[in-house]
């Protein structure tokens, strides 16, 4: 909060002039070899606690990632010169030691290689971040595809319903032998639907009457409204919303996927309330989502199940089974202490399946301590703020709150798996942000990343280009009219 | 607005706080309860992650370790199992440790905190240093020659250097190979279910931990406790014990296996092993001076640790007399281990005192420094200088002219011994044969070795199966082995 609020008021409102803004490349360049070298040093460091010796291809892979991230950092400085400094670095790092906890946890399992793949998707984020900063050049372009954002988003989420179910989940798309998770591509069409849609409606949502396009952002207060004036919006407007929340439990019963449920719908909420200002929306979604969750929980034996390890996360030892998945997480986490063992030192491959996915948390609570893991936080909060920080600046509707959506994504989705593996909430399968192995993961994440490059260059960008506010939300509401 | 997105941030930002402060709550104040879970494999993984330090025996190691590859990843091996199986133990991926294994596995394990000098670095940089070493007390030549001598018998063999109280030999018959349990798996389950279900258990470490009638054997406590009480003034005087001599308040004749015990003395009745003679100076001494005679020799002490624990030695503390007569001639609830009867002959060699026996003469680091070298400390006082002498007149002529023939060496002094115990419900079990003794050299000070042998062998008939018999001519092995290696 702290990190927002300073320059809320300061350079976030000021209209146009020279905000004494300036790229901050330097900085993002500095920051990006800091992070280039924090990932070639624990890759190092895993070597030298295994084989007491440097891995023979520590200078490729730091060679590697460095290209990697020279290649991003000139994409930004020539297409988006004004950009948060912070978001790329901090992706760089963030996936780096992704690589290095898959690496580490490769050499427990020699038959089943994981890193080379997880390089060769991270290489593919990285090629279409740069295509995304490249290609798209104002951000309220977006604006224009939202409804068919929209269409295809639940197409994604629709399609794998069709294949078979993988571990309790149907989540996966399978050709052959590639497979992913379309529900990880959603996440970004929908915040881009979301964003659109609510920029066009919000006024409709408030449920103010009518009102015109005022700037509301001008009248502090305007927002909260009074208080006890509670009507629901006319149908037409609230459709879609009930849509969501109904492909959001369609996600959870079909599919089995309590995690990209709970994140569809709670970033939904955020922008939602974003939008509208309204905090009935929060209440009537979070009751909404309660219901949902317990209706689900209670009647669906997979979703059950992990609700009774949760509360419950040694009861396979009291009853002689060995301990679970849940348990030897949090063995894991227990083990590392406030320093840790000291990455390659740890044994996180004990939880077994899934460890470099859904439990790679584990690894770095064990390896890297308490210390590490705040560290791996702090990192990830310093991502949301600046996300958020760059919706406060941004002056158009759509930009906020795809900004916002953006920024909440990450978060929500590390508060679902890192509170799952540490017993915190109810454990769901979800990825990791740039740590966990999953191709679809973090590729979805560089676009995130690259989205927010983009509108933060628009929100720093000394002189921004003429306000088109009325433009795009005409546009979709043209769409809506077709329709 | 713009509020509204300030507090959705605000929610996104507590919510990651809400992971750290979980993160404080099981990394720092859940974490020493989850560390400790019986299902937390960690402390097994550290613990075979490392090659275990090796034990000793004459400076050469008779344990090592075997990188299985497995996820458990050192498996103990030893080089001679069923040979040192009673000094070692067991180190079980399984079944834990046992023996030496167990009361020295800081050390072994490399978790002590003396194997190195910086502990606190230790701690902080989360390193175990490398497993250190044990060296032992055993004599390999003797430890071969008493396992040699038990072949294809049941029994055990213990033998002590008297003045210091290491224990040079320790043997159990049958034994078994440790490293059969070494490992996890069906090959390890089912090599401990085997030597489980066995009738001759051959992990049962007969020496230490296994108590047996002393029978004769026991005579040499009950006579220091004559002669320490003074009911016996002199040796060579007649004792007045009649024969044949009937238990006292019973009809039931106690009989002698030997002949001319009637009022014989008390080196008589040594030499030849008078039950009669014995059974009355028993009784003439009472239970409270016998009580306290066999507590000078560590009877009913239950603490002794060498280091692995010594069963207890038995002497009933309520007797009504006529089972104290039988129990003063090693019968009746009399149960001794062999350790226990090896102290007894050490006590006769080492004037009176016994020193505290022990099985470990050092433990080094891995690189040879030394971490704890046992210093010797006395045990007991069992009887007088005076005493001890007389006894050691009386056992000596017990070798040299008695039941212990079979155990003399020429060119030495040996003293010695012998025993056969009833057993069983009216004694129909097989008796078992006992031997304990001494020897030195007649140039030196201090005598070399004192030793008990005990042979329990289902194949022998009666007759065969006496002290002087089976059990005499395996400790004169032992003890000239002993005096050979001076």
């Amino acid at each position: 909060m702290t990190a927002i609020a300073p320059t809320g008021h300061g350079d976030a409102i000021g209209p146009g002039g020279t905000r004494g803004v300036r790229g901050g490349r330097g900085v993002e360049l500095c920051l990006l070899v800091g992070a280039v070298l924090i990932a070639v040093y624990g890759y190092v460091a895993v070597g030298l606690a295994r084989d007491g010796a440097v891995p023979p291809d520590a200078a490729r892979y730091g060679a590697g990632l460095g290209l990697l991230a020279l290649l991003a950092h000139l994409t930004v400085r020539l297409c988006a010169r004004y950009a948060d400094p912070l978001l790329l670095p901090i992706a760089v790092l963030l996936n780096g030691l992704g690589l290095v906890l898959i690496y580490r946890l490769d050499l427990e399992t020699p038959a089943d290689r994981a890193a080379p793949t997880q390089l060769v998707w991270s290489t593919l984020g990285v090629a279409l971040f740069i295509a995304v900063v490249a290609a798209l050049r104002d951000h309220r372009a977006l604006q224009r595809y939202a409804y068919v954002c929209g269409a295809a988003a639940l197409l994604l989420l629709a399609v794998p319903i069709l294949f078979p179910e993988v571990n309790g989940a149907r989540i996966w798309i399978r050709v052959g032998p590639l497979s992913f998770q379309p529900g990880e591509f959603a996440k970004v069409l929908l915040a881009v639907f979301f964003a659109a849609y609510l920029a066009a409606n919000r006024d409709a949502l408030a449920a103010r009457g009518h009102r015109g396009h005022r700037d509301l952002d001008a009248l502090p207060g305007a927002d909260g409204g009074p208080r006890g004036r509670m009507r629901l919006p006319p149908g037409r407007v609230l459709g879609p919303v009930v849509t969501i929340w109904l492909v959001s439990v369609g996600v959870l019963v079909l599919e089995r996927d309590l995690g990209t449920s709970l994140l569809f719908f709670g970033m939904f909420v955020i922008v939602l309330y974003a939008a509208t200002g309204r905090a009935s929306w929060v209440a009537v979604g979070l009751l909404l989502a309660s219901a949902g969750a317990f209706a689900v929980g209670s009647v669906e034996p997979h979703v059950h199940g992990r609700v009774e390890d949760w509360l419950h996360p040694f009861a396979s030892i009291e009853a002689g089974r060995g301990p679970g998945q849940l348990a030897q997480s949090l063995f894991a986490f227990a083990a590392g202490g406030m320093l840790g063992t000291g990455l390659g030192r740890g044994d996180s491959v004990l939880i077994g399946f899934a460890a470099k996915s859904d439990f790679i948390l584990a690894t770095a609570g064990e390896e890297l301590g308490l210390v590490g893991l705040t560290a791996l936080f702090l990192l990830y909060a310093l991502f949301v703020a600046r996300g958020y920080r760059t919706a406060l600046a941004l002056r158009d509707p759509f930009g906020r709150l795809l900004a916002t959506g953006l920024a909440t994504v990450p978060a929500l989705q590390v508060f679902v798996i890192a509170g799952g593996v540490m017993g915190l909430i109810p454990l769901t399968g979800m990825a990791m942000p740039f740590l966990a192995q999953g191709g679809s993961s973090v590729v979805t994440n560089w676009i995130i990343v690259a989205l927010l490059v983009r509108v933060s260059d628009s929100a720093r960008a000394p002189d921004p280009p003429p306000t088109l506010t009325g433009a795009p939300a005409s546009a979709v509401g043209r769409a809506e009219a077709r329709r | 607005m713009i509020p509204c997105i300030r507090r959705a941030a605000g929610l996104c930002l507590l919510l990651l706080a809400a992971l750290l402060v979980n993160a404080v709550r099981v990394q720092l104040v859940e974490a020493p309860v989850l560390d400790k879970n019986p299902a937390n494999r960690r402390p097994a993984l550290a613990r075979y992650a490392e090659p275990r330090g090796n034990i000793l025996v004459g400076g050469r190691p008779v344990t090592g370790s075997r990188d299985s590859g497995g996820r458990l990843r050192h498996e103990r091996t030893y080089t001679e199992g069923p040979l040192y199986a009673p000094v070692t133990g067991y180190s079980s991926q399984t079944y834990g440790t046992t023996l030496l294994e167990h009361t020295e596995d800081t050390v072994l394990a490399g978790t002590s905190a003396m194997l190195t000098a910086l502990p606190l670095w230790r701690e902080f940089s989360r390193t175990r240093a490398p497993g250190g070493n044990v060296e032992t007390t055993i004599e390999a030549p003797l430890q071969r020659l008493a396992f040699e001598g038990l072949r294809g018998k049941r029994g055990a063999v213990a033998a002590l250097e008297p003045s210091s109280g290491r224990i040079l030999a320790l043997v159990s018959s049958p034994s078994y190979d440790p490293a059969a349990l070494s490992g996890t798996g069906r090959r390890t389950t089912g090599a401990w279910a085997r030597l489980n279900a066995r009738s001759d258990q051959p992990m049962l470490n007969r020496a230490l931990r296994q108590t047996y009638p002393p029978g004769s054997t026991f005579k040499l406590v009950t006579a220091a406790a004559a002669l320490e009480s003074g009911v016996v003034e002199d040796p060579d005087g007649p004792t007045g014990a009649p024969e044949p001599y009937l238990l006292p308040g019973t009809r039931t004749r106690l009989p002698n296996e030997a002949t001319g015990c009637g009022r014989a003395s008390l080196a008589y009745a040594i030499r030849w092993s008078c039950n009669t003679v014995m059974a009355h100076l028993g009784v003439t001494v009472g239970l409270p001076g016998m009580l306290e005679a066999v507590g000078r020799f560590g009877f009913n002490d239950g603490s002794l640790r060498v280091p692995s624990a010594v069963a207890r030695s038995h002497f009933d503390r309520e007797l009504t007399v006529d089972r104290l007569a039988l129990s003063s001639i090693g019968q009746y609830d009399t149960r001794a281990t062999p350790l226990q009867m090896a102290m007894v002959a050490a006590a006769v060699a080492n004037e009176g005192e016994i020193a505290h026996p022990y099985l470990v003469e050092r433990t080094t680091t891995a690189g040879g420094d030394t971490v704890r070298r046992q210093l010797r400390t006395s045990y007991r006082r069992a009887m007088r200088p005076t005493t001890a002498r007389v006894l050691q007149r009386l056992t000596v002529e017990a070798v040299e002219r008695g039941s212990g023939r079979r155990a003399a060496i020429p060119g030495a002094i040996v003293g010695g011994k012998t025993g056969t115990a009833q057993h069983g419900m009216d004694n129909i079990g097989t008796p078992y044969a006992w031997f304990i003794g001494w020897a030195k050299d007649p140039d030196e000070v201090r005598p070399a070795v004192a030793v008990a042998v005990v042979v329990e062998d289902a194949a022998a008939k009666r007759q065969d199966i006496s002290g002087g018999g089976s059990a005499a001519p395996i400790a004169r092995a032992v003890m000239a082995a002993a005096l050979r290696g001076r």
